[in-house]
Order: C-alpha cells, then structure tokens, then sequence
C-alpha cells in the first residue's frame, strides 16, 4: 500500500471517530442571559421554537400565532420544528449547539446543568412576582424556563354515564370512587374505566397524584427522603386504588390492546367513562366529541377522590417548559417570543388551561372546581431534580410507564406476586438508592 | 483498474516522440511512466473503495469505538460532563440477575426460527419445481419482508385486539374465542413471535430459492431417471447443495433472536413479561438515561453473538459443496 494512501485513510477514519465523538460543549457564562428587548421595533432575527405541537404545526395555528407575534415585533421571524417524538429526538440534538432558539426543556436535562443548555430569563425574586411555577427551572436564584400553561391531573369523565348510573356526587374516598364504576359497570354499557395500557405514558400520570391525596406542597421533598410507597403514603393510595379498578374488573377487557387515539371519540360517545389524566386533556376530548357529533359539555372533569380538612385538593403544576438556547443567536428574539407567548398569546385560553400569570381568572371549564371549593396548590420542587435522580438510578421509573404497566398486569393476574411485595419491592429499591445518591 | 489500465498507455505512447525528440534525456525520461503507472495501479481500487469505506467507518466502525468507550463511564446521554468508572459498568451487568433474565423470552424467537426454516425450506422446495401460479405465491411469501417493520407492528395490534381480525376470522369458523392474545406473558410472546415468523419468513425463502436454483437441473433429471421420489431428491441432492445457505441462515436466526426488537417494542413496548434484552438496553439509555450502561450491555450482546457464531462454526464446519 502506498503511503499516501494509508494517510489518506488514516485522516479519515480519524475524522470519522472524531465527529460522533464530541458530546456538547460546556458553554461560556458570556451572553447565557436572554434579556427581554427594550424597542419592540428594533428587534430582528429569525427564530426557530421547536415544539410537541404537531397538530397546532400542521393546521396552521402556530403560524397565526406567530402572525399575531409580528404586530409587535415585525423584524423578527419565527418558524416552528414540530417534533413527533420530542424526548428522544432533542436528546440527541442536544449533543450539538443547534436546538433551535426556543425550546422545551426535556425531561432528561439535570437541573443543575439548565445553565450550560439555556441562556436565563430573569432572576426568581423577580419572576416569581407575576409568574407561577418558576421554582421548577431556577438553578442559583436564576431562572431558565416558562411554561405556557399550567396543568392539573384529575379524572376526565363522562357526566352523562357517571349520571345514568346514579352518582352525581363526586366521590370523596377511593372506596366510593370504586363504587362508583361498579354501578357504571352494572346500570350502563360503558367501561367504567379506560387504562390506555399500551400507550404506556397515560399510566405515568398515576404519579401526579403526589400532593393531592394529602393537600402537601412539600410532597415532592418527601419523595426525596422518604418511601414513597410508605403506607398511607400519596403514591400508595393512587397505586392502590388502580389496583382495585383493574382487580375488580372495571377496566377494559384487554388492556394491552388499547388505543389512545380511539379513547378520546369512545369517552365522549359514553363507551368509556372514566380516564385519569389532566386538564390539558379536556379540549382534545370536547374536540373528539365535536368531531363524533355528541355534546361536548358531557366531558367533565374531577379531583381524585380524597378529601383532607372536607377539601378536596388539586396539585398545579408546569406543563413542558419554553427556554432560550444558550448558543442562540438572536437571544433577544426568542426572549421577546417566550414572553409573548406567555402572556398575550392566548394559548393558555385557547387550551382551555390553567394561566401562568399569577393574577388570571381560572379558565371556564373548572368552575366546578370554584364551586366544590376545591384548594389547588403549587408543589414546591426545590428536591425535583433529586426525585428525578433517585428515580433514574433505582430504575424504579415513577415517570415512566413500566412500574404501573407491571402493577396493572398484577391485577389482572398475568404476573404473579402481591400488591403489598411489590410496592415493598419498590420502595426498598427507592430508598436503597436514595442512601447512594446522598446531595449530588 | 480498468480505468488505469485504459489511460497509462496512452499516456505513454503519447510521450515518447517527445522523448524521441530531445535525445539529451531520452535514456531518463521513460522510467517514470511506468513507476507512476504502478502506483495508480496500485492507488485505484483504494480510490474506488474510498466512498464505501468512508462511509462503513463513520457509520459502523466509529459508533462502535465510540460506545465501546461509552460502556467504560457514567455517561447519561446528554451531560457535558462524564466521568470514567472502568468496568463498573460490566461488573453491573454480570452481577445484576434481572438483567439477564429477559434472555428467555428469546426462547420464544429461537422455536419460532426453527419453525420458520422449516416453512422457508419446505416452501423454497416446492416452489423450486414447476406449479401452477408459482410466481404468485413466491410474491406473497416474500411481500411481507416489504413491509416496513413499523407498520407491521401497528397492523398487528389491530389483528391481536379484542375482536380484532383475528378473532373474527376464528368466528368465521365458528371458534369464538375470547382470550387476550397479548394479555398474560407466554400468550403475547407466542403471538409476538407468531409475527415475526410472519415478518422474515419471505427473506429466508428466497435465500433457499435462490440457492436451490443454483444446483444444476440435470441432477434432478438423473435422480429422476434412477426412480427418487420428490423426498430422495429433497434429502440427497437439495438439502446437501443448500448447506452453505442453511448453516448462514440458522446463524442468522440465532443471532436475530438473541436481539429481537421491533416488533415487540411497537406492539408492546415490553410490557407483560415481553422485555427483550434489546428492549431493556433501549430502556436504560433513553428511559433511565444510563447511556454508559447501556453501552455496555450492547457490547456484552455483540460478545455473545460473537460467541454464539463462532460455536456454530466449529460445530458445523462450513465445507465445500461438491454435487457433481
């Protein structure tokens, strides 16, 4: 072989192993704030959002958006990434300096490294004034994210079923809530309750029942030091009471084929009365039943069953995070954006969801919430990032599926064992991990 | 080198008036042609495997490198930071039983490929000798190794779902089931597996094909005339011309087995005692983002396919095929 030849292959190949090899770049503390503009006028750039949104992309909502956007700032041009599978694809992405300008916060970012990835918004004492949920993205007294709505989880429901089985109470137990779709099981043809197994995400909102079976802000803490599955713990209560609907049969024959798309038509026709989920979720189901030409004001929605002091409680919490790229270019517009969006867009409206701002009216559809005084609380996630740790490390996964798909196979009696040794065996693995981890 | 070979010598006739002209340095001129010939001939297939090798390096051989340097940290797939902790990554994997647990469910995938060489081979021999519509049933054996693994997922789901197609079709027949084919772990990995012999079937089929139309006709004549039936001709003259092909495909079947993936991952994503080793390896880099973990058990799987090839070898030594 000549040597040119090898030398050739040799840069090459060097080149090759080099490329995939860099794993992102700690970047510098210069110009990692995105200060909101001054001079709307003066602003110029072009943007890029990426976001989940891929029906709002398709249909064209996010361009009046940005229309709406370009009264304001008419220099700055924004164009929008819809990524179909967000968490796995900004994973990678991530890895290089081009993410887009504004972004979600994957779930896979430490807290602690939100510096190195996002150019910050503000400090917290000042955001924290108008603002809710800016305790969930402040590393060092800094904030780096916003989320445009903010979610609640609870039960979407069927009012009309719920009514022809006779119960028009909300439950205020897990034992009521039981009854409650044993007589929905006996009285109508609908399931009584609707797991969507093979989707696998719906049953992580199992967890986000932390905080409200209690009425603790500091529920979250807790998952950090204690045992989550402790008894009369939030998590075991939530547990439980899934375990109980499946055991008892009143949820849907085959779990492990159901269909998230078809859900959605199938509970607002009445085939289905109950899913827990979230309030992002009702305008997708009164859409469905638009589309399926029912009533959409049969969709309802309710707290989990439990009650403390007589009130029923209801966590809010952020849904995904909008940040700045810390290698943006145009650090001002995309500022300009998440702001806008958060506050004069209508989003928040428009999704029928809770406001970011502190001073907003609660949206239409939770009047009943008004009227049951039901106390919505904000958890305090100064120990999240610790809960996320402990949880990746144990491979216990409380906001990933598999734990709950397993609990759910329990049930239904194709995995063996016991409710009590497996939430045990969850929680000795939780706190054997929690010992490793320490404060890092 | 048929591209150097077609241009030097014209080069060189083209030079040698010139050299003819200027008898001064005629005696040194013509020595460097040939030597840069040489060298062409020497450089040109490099220059022809460039493109591919490149390409082979930065998508196969690069990742490798890269996760076998992976599999030696803690790295969680996004951090700038990561930190090397030698083989505690490998120490893990062998010392951590559930692990290695989920290497029965390929048990379901190895019978399912010896009922799937079966079927190829039978179906390969029949289809070899001339029947009716034989073009048309090789296209619908190897359809579905057209079908895009995804979809084949989605459209299986449907088939397995409560009332789905399949059970329509035992109703058909008046067998009214009413079983949840995905539902309890020994049901869903016989259905997945079920699939997936479905899935290859048409790919292992036309490699059989393909390598009994290569036994020259005249041998069946002969075996003809000397009064074999189709069996005789099938078990001494078909089965030992195929060896090569046959052994290549169990090798095939034993590591695709071992590292079974999409059609259990889109159809039900692990759950109900479905977990591959493939799957769970996913799970801890993009679920649990232990990427430096996961980087290991990827290469302990390449190891033991490694392992489990080379076995094969010694067992069945791949000797030449002499039929005539």
């Amino acid at each position: 072989m000549n040597r040119r030849t090898v030398h050739v292959l040799a840069t090459t190949a060097a080149a090759a192993l080099l490329l995939p090899g860099c794993t992102g770049t700690g970047a510098s503390t210069k110009g990692a704030d995105a200060n909101a503009p001054d001079d709307p006028a003066k602003v110029s750039g072009s943007i890029t959002v990426l976001t989940v949104r891929t029906d709002l992309v398709q249909d064209g909502t996010m361009k009046k958006y940005a229309a709406e956007f370009n009264k304001t700032y008419p220099k700055v041009k924004v164009e929008f990434q819809a990524l179909t599978n967000y968490e796995a694809e900004i994973k990678i992405r991530m890895n290089t300096d081009d993410y887009g300008d504004v972004l979600l916060i994957p779930a896979v970012i430490k807290k602690n490294d939100y510096p190195k990835f996002f150019a910050s918004l503000g400090t917290a004492a000042e955001r924290s004034k108008k603002y809710r949920f800016t305790d969930f993205t402040t590393v060092g007294g800094k904030v780096y994210g916003q989320s445009p709505v903010g979610v609640m989880p609870g039960f979407v429901y069927n009012k009309r079923i719920w009514k022809e089985a006779g119960v028009t109470a909300w439950p205020t137990t897990p034992a009521e809530f039981l009854t409650g779709l044993k007589a929905i099981k006996t009285k109508t043809d609908a399931v009584p309750y609707y797991t969507n197994f093979a989707a696998q995400w719906p049953l992580t909102s199992w967890t986000y029942v932390d905080g409200a079976v209690h009425c603790d802000p500091q529920a979250t803490t807790k998952l950090a030091e204690g045992d989550p599955w402790a008894q009369g713990s939030d998590l075991r209560v939530g547990d439980t009471l899934l375990y109980d609907i499946v055991k008892q049969g009143l949820a849907e024959k085959d779990p492990t084929t159901s269909n998230w798309e078809e859900s959605k038509p199938r509970t607002a026709k009445g085939e289905i009365a109950t899913q827990w989920l979230g309030t992002w979720a009702i305008i997708q189901f009164q859409d469905a039943a638009k589309k399926a030409g029912v009533n959409p004001d049969d969709i309802g929605f309710m707290p989990f069953p439990a009650q403390t002091d007589g009130a029923y409680c209801a966590t809010v919490g952020p849904d995904y995070n909008q940040a700045v790229n810390v290698h943006s270019k145009h650090k001002e517009a995309a500022r300009a954006w998440i702001d806008w969006f958060t506050d004069k867009s209508g989003y928040d409206k428009d999704n029928l969801a809770i406001s970011p701002l502190k001073d907003a009216a609660m949206p239409k559809v939770l009047k009943p919430y008004e009227e049951a005084h039901v106390k919505l609380i904000e958890l305090d996630d100064s120990a999240g990032a610790k809960v996320k740790l402990i949880d990746d490390q144990s491979e216990v996964g409380i906001f990933k599926p598999e734990y709950r798909q397993d609990l759910v196979d329990l049930a239904r009696g194709a995995k063996k064992g016991s409710l009590d040794d497996f939430l045990t065996g969850l929680g000795k693995k939780w706190t054997e991990t929690q010992a490793n981890v320490g404060d890092r | 080198m048929t591209h150097a070979g077609a241009h030097t010598p014209a080069r060189g006739v083209g030079k040698a008036p010139a050299a003819a002209a200027a008898p001064s340095t005629g005696s040194a001129a013509p020595r460097p042609a040939p030597r840069r010939t040489r060298t062409w001939r020497l450089l040109t297939p490099w220059l022809f495997l460039l493109a591919p090798l490149a390409l082979l390096i930065t998508f196969t051989y690069a990742p490798i490198v890269n996760m076998v340097a992976y599999s030696f940290t803690d790295w969680d797939g996004v951090s700038p930071e990561l930190h090397y902790t030698g083989a505690e990554n490998y120490a893990e994997i062998f010392t951590r039983e559930d692990l290695f647990q989920v290497f029965w469910v390929s048990g379901y995938y190895l019978a399912a490929s010896v009922i799937q060489i079966v079927a190829a081979l039978y179906f390969a021999t029949v289809l070899s000798f001339s029947i009716r519509f034989r073009n048309f049933f090789k296209g619908v054996l190897f359809f579905p190794s057209l079908v895009n693994g995804v979809a084949i997922g989605f459209v299986f789901l449907y088939f397995f779902q409560d009332g789905g197609t399949l059970d329509t079709v035992l109703g058909l027949f008046g067998h009214h089931t009413d079983r949840a084919w995905l539902g309890t772990p020994a049901s869903a990995n016989v259905s997945l597996a079920g699939v997936s012999i479905w899935r290859y079937l048409g790919m292992n089929f036309v490699l059989f094909l393909g390598a009994i139309q290569s036994i020259p006709g005249e041998l069946y004549e002969a075996a003809e005339l000397d009064g074999a039936s189709r069996w005789h001709q099938f078990r001494y003259v078909i089965l030992p011309g195929i060896k090569p092909v046959l052994t290549l495909t169990v090798i095939l079947s034993v590591s695709g087995s071992l590292s079974a993936f999409e059609i259990p991952y889109i159809m039900t994503g692990g759950a109900t005692g479905t977990e591959t080793f493939v799957i769970q390896t996913v799970k801890l880099a993009f679920q649990f983002n232990k990427t430096g973990l996961a980087s290991a058990a990827a290469v302990v799987l390449l190891l033991i396919i490694l392992l489990v090839t080379w076995v094969q070898r010694r067992l069945v030594p791949d000797d030449r095929v002499d039929l005539v």
